[in-house]
């Protein structure tokens, strides 16, 4: 089978579907591949790298078009050199592979179908554990992430690391990162290697441990509601959220100086994070990077594929974040589609497996069919982390003999333990009764006081516990005071020395235990 | 020292010893619980001994003196990997306790008590008896169970469990005479009630024998717990048949406490406490040990010191899981250098402790702690199972059932549904172990064959003191 590697035409596209490296994995899957000539120039690839891979070079756009499958970056468009749209090159029956945007591009859908192909929605990948090394917004994101921070530092008009000099003291520069997904987790990844403080906000509260694993400070609302909604995305939040989202941005706007937002919602414009009043309580020099220009901008003042300037605060509103990174963004793009290649059965098996959730979600036609939306396989957020444990837990073994089936919460306990109360009262005399009313008090203080103890102080609790359960020497003393040599006397003297015994060891071994734990 | 005042004495003494358990709930606390406890125990004696009836001074020092130092040698010469000896032994001192003051009570001076309150009386010296002999010789057992001179298998006589039922039958039927005798130190002679009294000690000191020769190795955390739980229980019924409160007191608090350890050491082996009672893990429920769970696919690999160096130094994350194992070969020091080492080069180490790891709930956090490891890096299961995907090393040393994935994944294993640590999760996995024997649950280990697990032979301490020596080089 042959793979076409067409050269992106789409304005500013750097990026290339296939490295010579990501090619020679491909060609040993059993591919064979056609690479457009000049098609990895701008990502630093030039035709000779591809030709000592192994790759097949042509000038002839419609030949690589013409292959069994086609993989590119950019969703197909009219291309000016052959004066069609480039799905009318594509040959019946064959396969593309590409970011695709359904979702926004049902008339390309409808070429698709009508040149009855199939084509794989690089962007439609399900967002589960399993599909993350074919994962391609991931790792676009991941790229654009880091990238927001290089933009930033280049306008920004002082360091990101604080530093003492012989000429004065710098301070270090603040960032805030708004959204912890894969762009925002890169972006702080980025922004503290360069000695930046980085705080980072999510209305998800499980992303904190991800945000502060990465050295970042978690801001949060004192509102609580969960943000979590479907395939680890965020869901829009509620008025009452929003507003305190606003008055913290604003008390962050007047302090940090870049802000580098990443908030988006599946399937609707981006969220308006940021409103002019806030841009204007920045400092002048300040720079805010927005990741969701292409989608409308998280702040209300960017305009998308460029820089605007307002108050002295640049808003860089740049959509091809990732392809400015054209060498990397290009191999780990190849990579996500060399694993694709992997999952679909390499060269010769190569099928589509409907039953296989990722292939079925990522499918979007099929035999020139359209089948979007496609099905979307069960998601687990972030929150929902320990399956497997957990329903390992919740099915105890039964043992033979039946012990321990009743039902939780059966009354029957409670009432046996209500009816020997009342045979106790009635048949019991008082002075029996005092004593039982300590010993029930008693247990239900221990058993309150015992269930704080340390699990690691388990030992010296049972060492404590043995000693003072040498208490029953009290036993003994009172009993000594009979006639000397009596038999109960004697008794009485033993069990002292036995309880002794334990007190004096008990005490003893705890302490030398308890030297011993230290941080 | 009049009376109220011995009662009041005692209600401080109670509140000490609660404020001494209350301390344990954290490192920072637990030495000053100890000695609030100490300070407790000295009040209850002066003020037991001050009380105006009491004349025998001379009894009491002679007894309270030897006591004393034995007690404290035995405690300074402990090592802490005797440590469950050294609780089982003591167990069985409160339970012998409880019974020869059973027997001082009965034999002693007949109290002014009403027909029905001396019969509540002598039903607290049965049952008093009753537990403490079980206590007693349930312990002795248990001792000597973990010292290794009683074989660790389980004991199996045939209808174990109607000898147990039967033996308790005649207890109950002991205590009927006993009652029926009626308490009479008349006249010099021996009390009629006596003889039944003696018989169900004999009884009872047997049942506590066979109780705990029934019960397997690995259920040994729960049985030490639970005969802490008696020797309390044997406490409070040694308090009410004195009629006094402290001892009732204390009695609960330490009889809940080990009731408490049980249950935790139970929930941390998927058994119920009542199927650990029963005795005999590895061959309940129907299921073979040995052909019940499926063979593990496989192949087991091994390696060697100089490997497991490099897989040191290469990995930034290193969770290490001590057994057993670490502390029959006294491991725990040359581990401890180890670890320093490790963190001073900047990588993550961490301890993860299974609840049930060791022979006493706790042991492993003490052994690490005898070898100076920061408590702070000594994390419980819950605490770090999560982070084993994000770990590069899991290092097993002398542990098995504790981590062995089939408690997950085989329904039909006999450990199925216990939880477990994941170290199979993590990159890669090493388990020290001396032979490919299985642990004492009797199951096979399908983690010496997964595909990141390698196994490392020999003795704990040889091969981590190897591996140290390389360390350093």
């Amino acid at each position: 089978m042959k793979i076409g590697i067409p050269k992106e035409i789409h304005d500013g596209e750097r990026r290339v579907a296939a490295t010579p490296d990501t090619a020679r994995k491909l060609q040993k899957f059993g591919f064979q591949v056609v690479i457009e000539s000049g098609a990895g120039a701008a990502a630093s690839f030039p035709d000779e790298a591809y030709r000592d891979a192994g790759c097949e070079i042509t000038s002839d756009v419609a030949t690589v078009w013409q292959q069994d499958i086609v993989a590119k970056v950019r969703p197909p468009e009219y291309h000016p050199g052959t004066g069609q749209d480039e799905t009318e090159m594509l040959r019946e029956g064959a396969t593309l592979i590409s970011f695709l945007w359904p979702g926004q591009n049902a008339a390309l859908l409808e070429r698709l179908v009508a040149r009855k192909a199939n084509a794989i929605a690089m962007d439609a990948v399900p967002r589960i554990s399993r599909a993350q090394k074919l994962d391609a917004l991931s790792s676009m994101a991941n790229i654009a992430g880091y990238r927001a921070v290089v933009e930033a530092a280049t306008l920004f008009p002082r360091f990101f690391t604080g530093q003492i000099t012989a000429a004065g003291k710098v301070p270090p520069a603040k960032v805030l990162i708004i959204g912890a997904g894969v762009a925002g987790l890169a972006a702080i990844g980025a922004a503290r290697g360069m000695g930046a403080i980085v705080r980072a906000f999510d209305t998800r509260p499980a992303v904190r441990e991800q945000v502060q694993s990465m050295g970042a400070e978690f801001l949060e609302v004192t509102l609580t509601e969960d943000g979590a909604g479907e395939g680890g995305y965020a869901k829009e939040m509620s008025p009452a959220f929003i507003k305190a989202e606003m008055e913290l941005f604003l008390a962050q706007a007047k302090d940090v100086d870049i802000i580098i937002t990443t908030a988006l919602i599946p399937g609707r414009p981006a969220p308006k994070l940021l409103q002019a009043y806030h841009v204007e309580a920045m400092r002048p020099g300040s720079v805010i990077v927005d990741l969701a220009a292409e989608q409308g901008g998280n702040c209300e003042l960017t305009q998308p594929g460029r820089v605007a300037e307002h108050n002295g605060v640049k808003i860089i509103g740049y959509t091809d974040l990732a392809s400015r990174l054209s060498s990397t963004a290009s191999q780990l793009y190849g990579t996500n589609i060399v694993h694709l290649l992997d999952d679909l059965g390499k060269a010769e098996k190569f099928h589509f497996d409907l039953a296989d959730e990722v292939t079925s979600g990522a499918l979007v036609v099929h035999d020139g069919a359209n089948r979007w939306p496609t099905p979307k396989p069960k998601m687990t957020s972030p929150t929902e982390g320990k399956p497997a444990a957990a329903a390992a837990t919740a099915t105890p073994k039964k043992s033979g003999h039946g012990h321990g089936s009743k039902a939780p919460g059966s009354p029957w306990p409670l009432v046996a333990a209500g009816l020997a109360l009342v045979g106790i009262g009635v048949g019991a005399p008082p002075s029996f009764l005092t004593h039982l009313t300590v010993f029930v008090l008693a247990i239900f203080v221990g058993w309150q006081v015992i269930w704080n103890v340390a699990p690691a102080l388990h030992t010296p609790l049972m060492s404590v516990t043995n000693a003072i359960s040498g208490i029953i020497l009290i036993g003994g003393i009172l009993q000594i005071s009979g006639p000397p040599g009596s038999a109960t006397t004697i008794l009485g003297a033993a069990a002292i020395l036995l309880a002794t015994i334990n007190i004096a060891g008990g005490f003893l071994v705890t302490q030398r235990m308890l030297q011993m734990f230290r941080k | 020292m009049s009376d109220s005042l011995v009662t009041v004495a005692y209600i401080a003494a109670s509140a000490l010893f609660i404020l001494s358990l209350s301390g344990l709930s954290n490192q920072e606390t637990a030495r000053r619980g100890n000695l609030y406890g100490i300070i407790g125990m000295v009040i209850a004696l002066v003020a037991t001994a001050a009380r105006p009836d009491m004349v025998g001074y001379g009894m009491l020092l002679g007894a309270i003196v030897p006591g004393a130092v034995i007690g404290a040698m035995l405690a300074s010469r402990v090592a802490m990997t005797s440590m469950p000896e050294l609780v089982a032994v003591l167990h069985s001192f409160v339970g012998a306790a409880a019974v020869l003051v059973g027997f001082g009570s009965y034999l002693g001076p007949e109290p002014k008590l009403s027909a029905l309150e001396l019969t509540i009386h002598e039903v607290e010296i049965f049952v008093g008896v009753f537990i403490g002999a079980i206590t007693f010789t349930g312990s002795v057992v248990a001792f000597g169970k973990l010292r290794g001179t009683l074989s660790g298998k389980p004991l199996m006589l045939p209808a174990r469990h109607l000898l147990n039922i039967g033996m308790l039958g005649g207890c109950v039927f002991l205590g009927w005479q006993f009652l029926d005798a009626g308490h009479g130190a008349t006249a010099g002679a021996s009390p009629a009630g006596l003889m039944p009294l003696l018989i169900m000690t004999a009884i009872a000191s047997v049942i506590g024998v066979h109780l705990v020769a029934a019960i397997g190795g690995a259920d040994m955390p729960v049985v030490v717990s639970m005969l802490n739980s008696y020797s309390g229980w044997a406490a409070s019924a040694a308090g009410f048949m004195l009629s006094n409160d402290l001892l009732i007191i204390t009695g609960a608090l330490v009889g809940s406490s080990g009731a408490i350890l049980s249950y935790i050491m139970c929930a941390a082996m998927n058994r119920s406490f009542i199927s650990v009672i029963l005795g005999g893990f590895g061959t309940d429920g129907g299921t073979p040990a040995a052909g019940g769970a499926k063979a593990p696919q496989g192949e087991v690999k091994a390696t060697s010191a100089e490997e497991t160096v490099e897989a040191l130094r290469e990995a930034n994350s290193v969770v290490i899981i001590p057994g057993y194992g670490m502390a029959v070969a006294q491991a725990q020091h040359s581990l401890s250098e180890v670890v320093k080492i490790l963190r001073s080069k900047g990588k993550n180490v961490r301890f993860a402790i299974h609840p049930v790891a060791g022979r006493l709930p706790g042991h492993m956090n003490v052994l690490l702690a005898e070898a100076n490891v920061p408590y702070d890096i000594v994390l419980e299961m819950d605490e770090i199972n999560d982070s084993f995907p994000d770990t590069d090393f899991s290092w097993v040393i002398g542990a098995n059932d504790i981590v062995n994935p089939s408690a997950l994944d085989d329904p039909s294993s006999p450990i199925a549904g216990m939880p477990v640590l994941e170290c199979w999760k993590s990159a890669r996995c090493v388990v020290m172990k001396r032979s490919m024997a299985s642990g004492y649950a009797g199951v096979d280990n399908p983690l010496f064959y997964k595909p990141n697990t390698e196994m490392l032979f020999g003795d704990a301490k040889k091969v981590i003191d190897e591996i140290l020596t390389k360390l350093r080089a």
